[in-house]
């Protein structure tokens, strides 16, 4: 079972708070694996907000086949994170790798006066063309491709990556980080299939095996969007559930949970909105998952959430202070994260609640499937 | 036969045939019992004579000695080899029997009956199975093993503790988008039912008794009112007792219409004074025992009350065309007929249309997902059952279900429309007695819920009709368990309330064995519909065709 730590601040934090967290947390991870998701960042990145920022690794032939390719489609590299990592020999399990990428472009002439909607899928398109690329010649991983947003995932310990990539400069630093530290369940490693997964500003991590992984790959795939794929990994469809809902059903994330995990036959008929629930339930039947899971994830507008399944057999405690929250798998991974706050606030969400964490960070919000939902119209 | 008899060409012994009456002279009483239960009239008494040579000692044999033999008449069982008159195996002589004197057995060679069924140039004709035992070579259904367990990684639920919804749906499924702004709309939105996944599939009323019928339908009752499991019963083509369709229970009932259109007067007459839709309309298209062959209804059932519920006269054999008279051409008969039924109850009751397996489904199923009406589609295998048709329609003809449903569901998937137009699979569920393991097969294959026929019969009743051959004479009316038989004298034997019981006992035995399947699979909240992920089989060609795993 992975661990899991999300933190969200009004201040920018350093990621290598939430690599500590996971750190406290290693009995429960085999340091075989690290993801690592920034957003609403500080340092550099505060005056480049609007623009979209690639993460990855690249091999040396990778970095030059990459920037033949941004210059083609007329991006302007803007800033570059580096990471000096040549001096130092990796961690025990990370290897070697050329280049770690953070780099944020300016737009293409080209893009200017696309709407949003259009802006937002060439972007994905992009990042998936340079996936596929490569794929091809194994000499490119891309995890994101989007304004505001950063990505690292390596193979090896949590801290000890962190530390190796100097995960404390204070270039990186972000008001939302998510952060996964992986117990394998597979065999071979591929970085794709490392948590958070990421599409067109929506990123979510969880722990847990997906039962119904397979039936809600295929229909996710047949919805004939582009970015419904990879799958390397069977959490991969809990991002994409919510990239679905939000896109495509416009619905708030407090009906991501009737979603996934419906109320049961006995229980609509009852609730204000059983009407629309049920028509919820029938339509969406092939996203229901069967857990044991825990979802944590970031939304487009820098909110943060968590969820569970109906039967909560995944653990997660919440907690924090004004401005300053965070969603753990441990207690012990919040006390590492947030030592100064309230612990008597501290609570673990139930199988119905989903919990908000809004971008003003001034309070937590449990909305529970009973309950009215609000973003109906 | 004496000596100097004539043979004819359909002359047989006891020998050839195909089941032979063993009959123990010591153990019986001669009540007369199985003479008068046997269906068919294979037994009789008979008067047998019998010579007991007496040998004298040598030193009485003189001149004058008289003879000695002893000439005995004894009474007894004779078994009729003339075909028309063969024993079925039914072994109801034996259940009757006293003293368990007599039994019918199988020849142990294959029988010479079977070339006589045709006399008259009428090949054979009979109700029940396929007649493909697959007992020992277990059928692919039976091999399906289900792989994935969930162990450490993701804890198994517990089949007895875990909270369970094991419902699925029956009605067209609008994709979501569609249907969430519908709903916002107040606009039409297609009639779905939430229902057990296991289905009572279409037996008419007419091929079963009325004490059979009453009995399923007190059976399903008491499953949705009293243990509120939403499980529903088809009628098949002919139609339905007038009360119940002025009933309430009218809403657990999926009315079937055919190709004979039998029993839609009354039901069409009914409908003013309906107090509850019906679940849903199947309209048929064939049925998966006799493909491209249309209903039969033998002339020794149709009684009265048959003939009025089906609007015919009584004691004439009721043919149904194989095809609806009214179609010529898919795309337009199958929506004009699945529109004209929707309008009949206001657009508020789900049509879908049953086909019988065949590789043609999916040109059926393409056909379908471009009607916005079709409520989903039944694919009745091979292995289906009837209550009468052509041997060779049964033996022959078909597709086997599990390959024609995954080929269908697939198909849907790449269509991104396998929520939207469920798929129901029968045909052979539980021809082995493994009902929940073939139930659940077939829903992880892509079944939205399985329909099931024969099992029924066997498990409720006490159908003793085999996949071997044995009994199979559902349609001559002579059931021997009064299950397919309009004769009182006979359905009498079968107590309604006592079928009710088992149909529950079935379908709470069902539920428990589903949920031990689908809970260490880590599934319990929604049934785990195109599950493969979780199936593997022990043939590399069936594991391939049917893209699952492949395990030894
Ligand atoms: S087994 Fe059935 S058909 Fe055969 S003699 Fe006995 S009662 Fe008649
Ligand atoms: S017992 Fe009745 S229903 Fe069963 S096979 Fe024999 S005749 Fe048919």
């Amino acid at each position: 079972m992975c661990r899991l730590i999300a933190m969200t601040s009004s201040e920018p934090l350093s990621p290598i708070l939430a690599m500590r967290a996971l750190d406290v947390m290693r009995e429960g991870h085999d340091g075989s694996g690290v993801g690592l998701f920034m957003s609403d960042l500080g340092g550099p990145f505060e005056e480049l907000k609007g623009l979209p920022i690639l993460s990855g690794i690249c091999t040396g032939e990778g970095v030059k086949r990459l920037d033949q390719f941004m210059m083609n489609l007329g991006f302007m590299t803007k800033h570059k994170v580096s990471m000096r990592t040549s001096q130092k020999s990796p961690p025990r399990g990370t290897p070697r790798r050329d280049v770690y990428v953070i780099r944020a472009y300016e737009y293409p002439q080209a893009w200017e006066g696309l709407d949003r909607k259009e802006t937002d899928f060439r972007l994905m398109m992009a990042r998936l063309q340079l996936r596929q690329m490569g794929e091809e010649k194994e000499d490119m991983i891309i995890y994101s491709f989007w304004p505001d947003v950063i990505m690292i995932k390596e193979i090896g310990d949590p801290l000890q990556v962190a530390e190796y990539l100097q995960l404390d400069s204070a270039e990186l630093r972000a008001r939302v980080v998510l952060a996964q530290g992986r117990q394998n369940t597979n065999y071979a490693i591929n970085l794709y299939a490392c948590h958070p997964f990421f599409i067109q500003g929506i990123a979510s991590m969880t722990n847990g095996e997906n039962t119904a992984f397979v039936p809600i790959r295929e229909y996710l795939m047949s919805r004939g969007f582009p970015g419904y794929m990879g799958y390397q990994s069977d959490s991969e469809v809990f991002t994409h559930i919510a990239h679905y809902m939000l896109n495509s059903l416009g619905l708030g994330i407090e009906a991501y949970k009737h979603i996934i995990t419906p109320l049961q036959d006995g229980d609509l008929p009852t609730h204000p909105d059983g009407g629309f629930l049920t028509q919820l339930k029938h339509s969406c039947r092939r996203l229901i998952i069967d857990g044991p899971n825990c979802v944590i994830g970031r939304l487009p507008d820098n909110s943060v959430f968590l969820v569970q399944d109906r039967k909560k057999l995944r653990p997660a405690v919440v907690g924090g202070r004004k401005g300053l929250y965070a969603f753990s798998s441990e207690m012990c991974g919040l006390e590492a994260a947030i030592p100064d706050r309230d612990k008597t606030k501290d609570f673990q969400p139930m199988h119905l609640d989903t919990v908000i964490v809004p971008s003003d960070r001034s309070e937590v919000r449990i909305c529970s499937q009973t309950e009215p939902l609000s973003l109906l119209h | 036969m004496l000596t100097n008899g004539t043979i004819v060409p359909s002359s047989l012994s006891v020998r050839d045939l195909q089941w032979q009456v063993d009959w123990d002279k010591d153990k019986c009483t001669l009540c007369g019992r199985c003479c008068a239960v046997c269906p068919v009239q294979a037994i009789e008494l008979g008067v047998h004579r019998k010579r007991t040579i007496q040998i004298p000692s040598l030193a009485e044999i003189g001149p004058a000695t008289a003879s000695s033999n002893v000439y005995q008449v004894y009474h007894g069982i004779r078994q009729k080899t003339d075909p028309a008159y063969a024993c079925t195996g039914c072994g109801m002589c034996n259940l009757v029997c006293p003293n368990g004197a007599i039994m019918g057995v199988r020849s142990e060679e294959i029988d010479k009956q079977r070339f006589h069924v045709n006399r008259g140039g009428q090949p054979r004709k009979r109700g029940g199975r396929r007649n493909s035992p697959d007992i020992h070579n277990l059928g692919t259904l039976d091999r399906i093993k289900f792989t994935r367990i969930s162990m450490l990684t993701d804890p198994a639920l517990d089949a007895g503790r875990h909270e369970f919804e094991l419902r699925t749906l029956l009605g067209r499924v609008l994709p979501p988008e569609e249907n969430l702004k519908l709903y916002r709309e107040n606009g039409w939105i297609p009639p779905v039912r939430e229902i057990y996944p296991l289905l009572i599939g279409s037996m008419s009323f007419g091929a079963l008794s009325p004490n059979m019928w009453e009995g399923l339908q007190m059976g399903v009752a008491y499953l949705n009112e009293e243990l509120g499991m939403p499980v529903r019963m088809c009628t098949g083509e002919g139609g339905c007792p007038p009360r119940l369709l002025r009933s309430r229970f009218l809403k657990y009932t999926i009315l079937q219409i055919a190709s004979g259109y039998f029993g839609w007067d009354e039901i069409i007459h009914a409908l003013p004074h309906m107090k509850e839709d019906p679940c849903a309309i199947e309209i048929k298209y064939g049925q998966g025992a006799k493909p491209g062959d249309g209903g039969l209804l033998m002339w020794s059932k149709v009684n009265k009350l048959i003939a009025a519920i089906r609007g015919v006269p009584s004691g004439v054999s009721l043919p149904s065309p194989p095809t609806h008279q009214t179609q010529y051409s898919i795309e337009e008969s199958v929506a004009k007929m699945i529109q004209s039924m929707y309008m009949a109850w206001g657009f508020r009751v789900p049509v879908y249309p049953k086909i019988s397996g065949t590789s043609t489904a999916l040109a059926v199923l393409n056909n379908l997902t471009r009607n916005a009406y079709a409520g989903g589609l039944a694919i009745d295998g091979e292995d289906g059952g009837t209550g009468a048709a052509y041997s060779v329609s049964m033996d022959h003809m078909g597709h086997p279900i599990a390959s024609n449903l995954r080929d269908c569901y697939l198909n849907l998937v790449r269509l991104g429309k396998q929520n939207e137009v469920p798929l129901f699979a029968g045909g052979g569920v539980g021809k082995n007695g493994k009902l929940a393991a073939n139930a659940a097969a077939l829903i992880m294959l892509g079944a939205s819920g399985v329909q099931v026929g024969k099992y029924i019969m066997q498990a409720a009743a006490g159908c003793v009709g085999s996949e071997t051959d044995r009994c199979n004479v559902c349609n001559i009316g002579l059931c021997p368990k009064g299950i397919t038989s309009q004769d009182p004298r006979l359905y009498r034997r079968l107590d309604p309330e006592k079928v009710a019981e088992r149909l529950v006992d079935i379908y709470l035995a069902f539920d428990t064995e589903l949920k031990k399947i689908v809970a260490p699979l880590g599934r319990s909240t929604s049934l785990p519909i195109g599950m493969s992920d979780a199936l593997a089989i022990d043939d590399k060609d069936a594991a391939e065709r049917l893209d699952i795993k492949y395990v030894v």
